[in-house]
């Protein structure tokens, strides 16, 4: 952890000799998902609710995928560009050097410009969170915490999926985006919006349900099924065979000529 | 002490032929070639010995070193390295060695070569006092003084490796691996380099096992030396050796040639 810091200032002060460029390319994150925003602001100034989901329902749905999805950006982020840590050699030097091989190529690559995105987030939690109807008795905010943790996790296993896969083939799969910035644009509405088979789909194989949908039923008070709050706990074990998916490719290196 | 005991690795390569028609039938039908990059490798270094690995371009020199410093896990074969091995135990065992590879560079980009130091030192653990020790002999010896407050970005070439060099060995490890380190630096860096790489030797006891293309590192640094060809080791023994191979009075450079001549490589 300590370790984790030195890395997140060393690569603060590279930032710092491009200010510019860390300034507009935060405020470009924020607006990008600012759009998005304004996507679910101007479908519900037209319709009241989408399949019985109400706009401050919907938007705090979103605030929830989107904060654990910044989050995992901002962290795990180095794993979105691994096919570079592989293609330009610097995993070699990751693998010299006397430390676990995945903190090292996430303290690598902290995306400070996405806080722009989770300040977005922030906003829209602000807003979203008195003006929904939940009332917020404990259990409610540890479902909250839970589904924030819970995405975490999943796209956190996401990101390592998809850089483990650039062991394989060099380069890294577009098509895995589908799951992550997808989900994270499919996740502005609860998954049941698009039908049973997307629903089946996001909960058995690439369980994003588990931490958006099912504990936000439990979150507007659509079920009392406590299950349905410790689901994004369950969510978390998908980093599992992530990780395990993970040490099969370290074995496969094959490093790149020099 | 190192021992590497018949080490085998071979890649799998894509081919096709050139021309668009070709790539399309690749896309549905592929044809792989392996490429033996290592067959049967064995050898054994000791503890303090200064050893030059030669070779031709693509003949398996990087492999090995890639295989001893534990980025690579090769097919079959034992290596061990102070008594261990480096795919299975890779934490412990790259704590006691340095890397160098001429061609890439372990400093970070942007921040002053005496920052990356300094996060050198925390991924390595190393203590507060030995770290300054290494430090401040380090700086007088590469002559580094000057240059640690720059960002690596904008340091020359020789500069650059001199830097890289000292980050190899902070950490004051066992063995130093060192891969092609005179590749594109002028005479006085070169100079600069080969007697510094001795100096760790005769002074650390330091292992350093040394790739290049340059003879004149060989002459100047190695007793022994190893020339791999095409995945095999050809010859164990000293420059004398491949003197037989060749006129009298060759250059070093030139009883390279002829020796890659003899073996086909």
């Amino acid at each position: 952890m300590k370790l984790y810091l030195k890395y997140a200032s060393v690569i603060l002060r590279s930032l710092m000799q491009y200010k510019a460029s860390f300034v507009m390319s935060t405020i470009g994150q924020f607006l990008v998902s600012f759009t998005a925003f304004l996507g679910v602001y101007f479908m519900f100034s037209r319709f009241h609710s989408v399949s019985g989901f109400s706009y401050c329902e919907v938007l705090l749905c979103f605030s929830v995928l989107l904060t654990s999805f910044s989050l995992a950006e901002c962290f795990v982020r180095g794993f979105d560009t691994f096919s570079v840590i592989i293609s330009n050699g610097e995993f070699d030097r990751i693998m010299v050097r006397p430390r676990n091989e995945i903190l090292q190529v996430l303290a690598s690559r902290i995306e400070f410009s996405r806080i722009g995105r989770l300040l977005q987030a922030l906003l829209m939690f602000a807003y979203a969170l008195p003006s929904s109807e939940v009332v917020w008795s404990f259990d409610k905010i540890l479902t909250l915490f839970f589904m924030i943790i819970g995405g975490f996790g999943v796209f956190s296993g996401l990101f390592v999926i998809y850089a483990s896969l650039c062991f394989f083939t060099i380069e890294g799969l577009e098509f895995l985006n589908i799951f992550t910035d997808g989900g994270r644009e499919f996740g502005r509405y609860p998954f049941s919006v698009y039908g049973e088979g997307v629903l089946k789909f996001f909960t058995y194989i690439v369980p994003l349900a588990l931490f958006q949908y099912y504990p936000f039923l439990y979150l507007t008070g659509r079920t009392d099924r406590v299950i349905y709050m410790l689901l994004p706990l369950i969510g978390l074990l998908f980093i599992v065979p992530c990780l395990l998916f993970w040490r099969i490719g370290v074995r496969h290196y094959k490093s790149t000529g020099s | 002490m190192i021992e590497l005991r018949n080490i085998n690795k071979t890649f799998k390569i894509a081919k096709r032929n050139a021309g668009f028609r070709e790539a399309v039938k690749v896309f549905f039908h592929r044809e792989y070639t392996y490429v033996n990059a290592l067959n049967d490798v064995s050898f054994t270094i000791n503890d303090g010995e200064m050893v030059g690995y030669i070779g031709p371009n693509g003949a398996g020199k990087s492999s090995t070193i890639k295989i001893m410093s534990g980025i690579l896990t090769p097919d079959s074969g034992e290596c061990l390295i102070n008594g261990r091995t480096p795919w299975k135990d890779r934490v412990n065992h790259v704590r006691e060695i340095g890397v160098v590879f001429g061609q890439r560079s372990q400093l970070w980009w942007d921040v002053p070569v005496a920052d990356s130091f300094e996060l050198l030192k925390d991924i390595y653990k190393v203590d507060s006092q030995v770290f300054k020790k290494n430090l401040d002999e380090l700086k007088e010896l590469l002559d580094l003084a000057q240059i640690i407050r720059t960002p690596a970005r904008q340091l020359s070439l020789g500069q650059r490796m001199r830097c890289e060099i000292a980050a190899a060995l902070l950490h004051s490890p066992r063995t130093l691996f060192l891969d092609e380190p005179t590749i594109g630096l002028d005479a006085v860096s070169k100079i600069a380099v080969r007697s510094f790489i001795k100096k760790i030797n005769s002074e650390r006891k330091t292992t350093v096992i040394l790739t290049t293309h340059d003879m004149q590192d060989i002459e100047a640094l190695t007793e022994r030396i190893l020339l791999i060809g095409k995945g095999r080791i050809l010859l164990d023994g000293t420059l004398s050796d491949l003197q037989k191979w060749s006129f009298m009075g060759a250059s070093a450079e030139e009883m390279v040639a002829a020796v890659y001549k003899e073996f086909k490589i």
